[in-house]
């Protein structure tokens, strides 16, 4: 074949032959997955729209339902994701320098860390699915003529957090596959894109919780804005 | 590979900080501040966020062209909520039949 000579024999693992090289090939992935997080960036940016709407719409209702948010759980869970995008780097970094004991220490970390914050999540609706807060035919609310308006609010608390709580769950899976990939020894110092990948996705869900925190347990109790 | 790997004390040093943030924002809800509460939470989230993107998403030592995408998100983002918010909440600033 006359290729022989541009395709090294010694093929870089992992190297697809339609990439010059490791750096090239990488920066291609990174550019795929910030599209795809780009996606979801739009996704999440209408939920945070439509929530400010209704938010400036009932201001009354809201200053009612927020006293109901569980800071205390809230703000542990902040930090708790904030430990996990830490260890998730510490992961990225254990993999690029090729230390696969590390690799999967940090990655058990994370998933535990992520575990916690899902733990954390189920208590927090399980306090609303006593206190009849899940909007439906069950609901119940303490102030009558915000009872309509209440469900509305409760019904965006659900739908963001669960949105959230959902990509927090296919990041578990995710970094359960990269602990086992990793314990085959699938990955190097030269071919760890997925651990870098899936490091990109991780942090792109904290960041969702980042914004999520002080929407909705931090500003509440004050007046509301613009409304 | 080419990448330099980022030393653990910098990625201490991001992780510390965004502790210290969200204590911040913690203690900063507790005041009074009106409508500054707001302006304090979410530009201290905007101040986190940043940090994790630009240090732990590595977009810092990240291509030109990785740049300009995060920076095309961010852009339509900013079109989907300034457009749809600038119609809800000057509703009203003008004197005339109220539509909702």
């Amino acid at each position: 074949m006359a290729d022989i000579e541009t395709h090294p024999a010694a093929h870089a693992q992992g190297l697809k032959h339609h990439f010059d090289d490791s750096a090239q090939q990488l920066e291609s992935s990174t550019l795929g997955m910030w599209v795809f997080l780009l996606t979801e960036i739009m996704f999440f940016g209408g939920m945070f729209g439509g929530y400010t709407v209704y938010r400036n719409m009932y201001p009354g209702a809201f200053a009612s339902t927020s006293q109901f948010m569980n800071l205390a759980i809230g703000s542990i869970n902040t930090g708790v994701l904030i430990c996990s995008s830490f260890t998730m780097v510490l992961a990225v970094r254990a993999a690029q320098l090729g230390k696969k004991k590390s690799t999967i220490t940090f990655l058990v970390l994370t998933l535990i860390l992520g575990s916690v914050f899902l733990t954390l999540k189920y208590v927090e609706y399980y306090e609303k699915w006593k206190d009849h807060h899940i909007p439906g035919p069950g609901f119940r609310y303490a102030e009558p003529q915000y009872f309509h308006e209440a469900q509305i609010l409760f019904f965006l608390y659900f739908a963001m957090t669960g949105l959230h709580a959902l990509h927090m769950i296919v990041g578990a899976g995710l970094l359960t596959t990269l602990i086992v990939m990793a314990s085959r020894n699938r990955f190097s110092a030269e071919w760890y894109t997925p651990v870098e990948m899936i490091g990109l996705y991780w942090h792109f869900v904290d960041i969702v919780w980042i914004f999520l925190f002080p929407l909705l347990y931090l500003i509440g109790h004050t007046s509301s804005w613009g409304g | 590979m080419t990448h330099k790997v980022v030393s653990v004390k910098t990625y201490a040093t991001v992780f510390l900080c965004l502790i210290a943030l969200t204590a911040t924002t913690v203690g900063v809800s507790r005041i009074e501040l009106g409508e500054y509460n707001f302006v304090v939470a979410m530009t201290i989230a905007v101040m986190k966020g940043s940090l994790v993107v630009w240090f732990f998403m590595d977009v810092r030592r990240g291509s030109s062209l990785t740049k300009l995408f995060v920076g095309a998100g961010l852009f339509w983002l900013a079109i989907l909520l300034v457009f749809v918010l600038s119609d809800y909440l000057s509703r009203g600033w003008l004197p005339g039949p109220k539509w909702w």
